[in-house]
């Protein structure tokens, strides 16, 4: 039927062809992920190319927007996903996001040439694609999200995708632990992200960014900002691997080069600079902003830079001083002036270009020497001089010397500090970033110094040689681009940091700055010269520092990490020990008395209403029936002990309420009832032969009547509920009535519970079906599990509890139930057919032809049975959501949403006039899962009786000889 | 009739959650199936009595129908409930059959100690 509200999928198109692109480049990486996975088994090339076409493609359809975004248009695309909790899938592309996602991709493209020949055979390749790309989707989506929910979906993905690429090298604990270090860093810091980035849109009063970012001064002046603000600083702290959280970086080292490369110069750690840049306009520019954001970004630049210069692994040393960069950024959008974020956005590209660099170089030495340590290193340069002109100037650009890019935005950061007061000092943040460039040269200069120079060796673990040129592309390509900025700055990046900026600032003007080397002595200039001097001076002096350095008592952070998580591992497995022991029905007491406790908690505060509705009058034969159900479910209770007497008590309360179903009109529900009850009653009884027959007494007296005691509460509590609740109309008009007067003219039939099954709520019975389906699956499963286990000896052995016939096919049974087959399949279609009009549907119709099925088993034996089974019960499952599916599906191609139903009337003379509903499509599908559920869980049971001995004997064959007492085949041997 | 009606779902319900607190199988799973009519007798009733008006319409006269909701509801919870039976008589099943034990409690003996942190 058509809804009369609309469900919200419209695209509001602005720019033409546009908008959509903006979703194809946040989804070419997700939908390209499938292919590597694929492609391996055609070999690594494939594999990689797919990799590599599927973001070439996505970079493609990034550059196309070059011309709107130099214009400085904000290019959106709109999507409303579930407006009702404004979360809407809403991308927006403006210079920030445009440059991070040119990162993302461009790097992306050079990671994925540089990672085929980077692995080695062993590595399963496909795997590592695919992680790469949905780590690659999710970034570009974080950069393009215009809508904070949506970003922070792709923020937990990063955080997923990326656990998955550092722990790739799963055999080794260092992956593995290092993987797990980030997940909890970066996790933890995106649930508190997630926490401040609510709150926000709670002030604002809406999640769309574009919206949030116009209200600079209502969300400062509310009382939340400050949490909010340091929430969302604990997510961009966490994951840029800010003081104190910088720790996890470097363990996460533990991945291959190539995904170091990527996460840590390009995305991952760039994801927080990214939020702390697009937040800037709103957040930036308080003192909370200036005192959190500045301090923490200037300690963890001076630390990083100390640290990474007593690094020996190669890698360890970049990822400190990838900490200390991005401390440096962090410092800068700290500042909260605009000329300090055009620095670091300045600096973002540079760090961006020589970092990955560096790591590629890092790489390469691993790759060819066998060894990252640097005191096993030394003299490479005549060994290997591609990688010695490309490590060298990645790291000349990384100490900040000229001509190169990072000379510039050092120069521009320094520049800025001198105009920074900190708590009315003007000295101390010059003064520490002074010492942290004069540590960064000095790193610097030791990773060019104690790799490549110095005499050569001849203890290397491998002969080093240069790599082949796919290894050595992609970072040349960089390092041209380190020297090319450097020189031409203004001309090549100029425009684009002008864009960029202008988008971090929030679209206001810009002050004046310009991108060149030579500013004329300025103070910067002095402090960079004292830098790269005392850099050299430092390096000089290596040794000694060293030593002092190991003499030096320092905090091992991973020692505390495993501290506290060990800690709150024992805390948690502790409170779950004590609340989980395994006693299920202490669980069950305490759902069932908290329960009653809420109950009696709501009675006694809440009102009630007078009774508005008269009570039916009760009748005789309904007073009978209530008699029989409480007689027959109070003898339950007392002779519960003896499982088949109970049994068969419960067959009567299934019996009397689905007799109470058809006398309170629902026809449906009684139907449904009646063939549900036969079904269980086989299930129980079938299970009843492998337990045992009798429940033994352990329960102590005392226990028992305190369960009779909660028992009984609960039992009036939910009676007196549902009794008031009768005696009174309802207190909102329903929805029922919808449904009662739109069924017919609306859903095309007159029976009004089946048109809500098939129709109004299609989707909750398509989620049920396959609930079904799965319950069948998991007793399929489990009868499989079990019977591989000794416990199929024990079935074939087992003697049954109760003495057998000797005829165990009766005559009667097989041919009646054999002449009744059709006679049942017929019911059952016409129970089908009828179902839209009259009660009777795809339910009822699958259990009765389950039940007509069932009849064959019983009769003619399961042997016999399964010989004449054509089709899996699984295949018919499977079969009947896929209909169901596909029935809802068709939906979309008339432009309605899912499962929107269409009807028609055909009239063939001399038949009467009928109606044809797509709906009997749907219906046919839920009436294959039930048939296919039900039978596949009896057909999984009965496998659990089989025994060799049955397969000789046939229907109607008689076996005098079966389940003979032992004793008297004894005397009969004997005689 | 209400009466009724709310009496026997408290009979059902007080006897399927004394069952439930049973410590065999077995009682549990019939207190589930007693629990299970009691709440679908229970969510039927919401949608409060009515007799003689299905909920079929009538094309030829103006009839009263009852609330056809609940029962939609109702329907698929009686099938749901069958599978899930039909899935904890199975663990019930194994569980007696690989341990000769049909206690749902687990004993001292049976947990496990966690696997520790892998190095």
């Amino acid at each position: 039927m058509i809804f009369p509200y609309k469900i919200g999928t419209s695209l509001t198109a602005q720019t033409g062809v546009s908008h959509l692109s903006l979703f194809l480049i946040a989804a070419l990486p997700f939908l390209g992920a499938v292919f590597p996975a694929l492609l391996i088994r055609a070999g690594r090339n494939a594999a990689a190319s797919a990799a590599g076409l599927t973001t070439f493609l996505a970079l493609m359809g990034l550059l196309i927007h070059i011309p709107s975004v130099m214009r400085g248009d904000v290019v959106t695309a709109r999507f409303d996903w579930i407006p009702g909790l404004g979360l809407n899938a809403n991308f927006m592309l403006d210079g920030l996001g445009f440059l991070f996602a040119l990162l993302i991709l461009g790097i992306g493209l050079l990671i994925i040439l540089y990672a085929r020949f980077y692995l080695s055979r062993e590595d399963p390749m496909g795997q590592f694609y695919t992680y790469l790309l949905l780590f690659q989707g999710a970034m570009v989506g974080i950069v393009l999200s215009d809508n904070i929910l949506l970003l922070l979906i792709f923020w937990e993905l990063t955080s997923l995708s990326s656990f998955l690429l550092i722990g790739y090298w799963r055999h080794l604990p260092e992956g593995r632990q290092g993987a797990r270090m980030a997940l909890a860093v970066t996790g933890s810091g995106g649930l508190a992200m997630i926490a401040g980035m609510l709150i926000l849109g709670n002030i604002v009063g809406s999640y769309d960014l574009s919206v949030i970012l116009q209200n600079k001064e209502l969300i400062q002046a509310s009382p939340y900002y400050l949490p909010a603000l340091i929430l969302i600083l604990l997510g961009c702290f966490t994951k840029s691997a800010q003081f104190p959280f910088h720790f996890w970086l470097p363990h996460a080292m533990a991945a291959p080069t190539p995904v170091s490369a990527y996460l840590h110069s390009a995305t991952m750690v760039k994801a927080g600079l990214f939020l702390m840049a697009r937040m800037w306009p709103v957040l930036a520019g308080t003192d909370a902003w200036f005192y959190i954001v500045a301090t923490t970004g200037l300690i963890t630049m001076l630390l990083g830079a100390v640290i990474a210069l007593f690094k020996d692994d190669l890698k360890a040393l970049l990822a400190f001083s990838t900490v200390s960069h991005l401390g440096l950024v962090t410092m800068l959008l700290g500042f909260g002036t605009k000329i300090a974020a055009v620095a670091a956005i300045f600096h973002i590209i540079n760090h961006a270009t020589f970092k990955a660099a560096l790591f590629m170089t890092a790489g390469i030495i691993d790759h060819e020497t066998g060894t990252r340590d640097v005191k096993r290193l030394g003299g490479l340069r005549h060994l290997m001089p591609i990688t010695f002109t490309i490590g060298t100037i990645a790291a000349l650009s990384m100490a900040g010397l000229p001509p190169l890019n990072g000379f510039l935005s050092k120069e521009m950061m320094l520049e800025e500090t001198v105009h920074t007061t900190w708590l009315h000092s003007h000295y101390l943040v010059p003064g520490l970033a002074l010492l942290a460039a004069l540590f960064s040269a000095a790193y610097s200069f030791r990773f060019v110094a104690h790799v490549f120079l110095g005499p050569e060796r001849d203890d290397y673990p491998a002969h080093p040689h240069d790599p082949p040129v796919g290894l050595w592309l992609a970072p040349a390509f960089l390092v041209v681009l380190v020297v090319v900025i450097g020189l031409y700055s203004a001309a090549i990046v100029g425009p684009l940091v002008a864009v960029v900026s202008s988008a971090v600032i929030g679209g206001e003007k810009l002050p004046y700055y310009s991108l060149k080397l030579w500013h004329g002595f300025t103070p910067a200039l002095y402090m960079s010269a004292v830098a790269t001097l005392g850099g050299l001076f430092l390096l000089s002096l290596h040794k000694r520092g060293e030593n002092l350095w190991n003499a030096l008592p320092r905090p091992e952070a991973k020692t505390i990490f495993d501290a506290i998580i060990g800690g709150l591992t024992r805390l948690s497995r502790r409170i779950t020990d004590e609340l989980h022991n395994g006693v299920i029905s202490r669980y069950a007491i305490i759902l069932i008395t908290f329960t009653v406790g809420l109950g009696y908690y709501a009675y006694a505060t809440g009102t009630i209403g007078v009774e508005t509705r008269i009570p039916l009058p009760a009748q005789p034969i309904p007073i009978i029936g209530w008699i029989c159900l409480v007689g027959a479910t109070l003898a339950i209770m007392w002779f519960h002990r003896n499982r088949l007497l109970s049994l068969v008590l419960i067959g009567v309360v299934g019996l009397i309420v689905s007799m109470a179903f058809n006398y309170l009109s629902a026809p449906d529900l009684a139907l449904t009832q009646i063939s549900v009850e036969v079904v269980t009653m086989i299930l129980l009884l079938l299970s009843l032969n492998f337990l045992p027959t009798e429940t033994p007494w352990d329960s102590s007296a005392p226990r028992r009547w305190r369960d009779a005691a909660i028992s009984v509460v609960a039992g009036i509590g939910s009676g007196a509920l549902i009794y008031a609740l009768m005696m009174r109309d309802f207190a909102f008009p329903t929805i029922s009535d919808f449904h009662l007067a739109t069924s017919y003219k609306g859903g095309g039939g007159t029976n009004v519970v089946n048109v809500i099954l098939v129709d109004f709520r299609g989707f909750d019975t398509f989620g049920e079906i396959i609930v079904l389906g799965i319950a069948a699956l998991i007793i399929f499963a489990l009868t499989e599990a079990v019977l591989s286990t000794n416990v199929r000896g024990y079935l074939l052995n087992r003697k049954p509890h109760w003495p057998q016939s000797g005829d165990s096919h009766p005559l009667m049974m097989v041919v009646a139930t054999r002449v009744m087959m059709p006679i049942a399949l017929m019911v059952g279609a016409y129970i089908f057919f009828r179902g839209h009009n009259q009660p009777g549907g795809g339910f009822i119709a699958g259990l009765i032809v389950a039940i007509a099925y069932l009849m064959q088993y019983m009769a003619s034996g399961y042997t016999w049975a399964i010989e004449r089974q054509r089709f899996y019960y699984h295949g018919t499952i499977g079969w009947g959501v896929l209909i169901a599916a596909a029935t809802g599906l068709g939906a979309w191609f008339n432009d309605r949403p899912f499962l929107t139903s269409d009807f028609g009337y055909i009239h063939w003379p001399p038949l009467e006039e009928f109606e044809w509903a797509t709906a009997i499509l749907f219906d046919t599908g839920v009436f294959l899962a039930v048939l296919g559920a039900v039978m596949l869980a009896l057909d999984s049971l009965s496998r659990f009786a089989w025994q060799p001995g049955m397969a000789q004997e046939f229907p109607m064959d008689i076996n005098p000889l079966r389940d003979d007492p032992p004793e008297e085949e004894q005397e009969k041997e004997q005689a | 009739m209400e009466a009724l009606v709310a009496s026997a779902v408290g009979v059902m319900t007080a006897a399927g959650i004394f069952l439930i607190l049973r410590r065999r199988t077995f009682p549990v799973i019939l207190g589930l199936s007693l629990l299970t009519y009691a709440v679908n007798v229970f969510l039927f009733a919401t949608g409060r009595l009515a007799l003689n008006a299905p909920a079929v319409l009538n094309k030829y006269e103006d009839v009263p129908y009852t609330d056809p909701l609940p029962q939609a509801l109702v329907l698929t919870a009686i099938v749901i409930s069958f599978g899930m039976t039909a899935v904890i008589v199975m663990i019930a099943l194994s569980a007696y059959l690989s341990s000769k034990d049909d206690h749902i409690d687990m004993s001292a003996s049976d947990s496990v100690d966690a696997p520790g942190e892998d190095a």
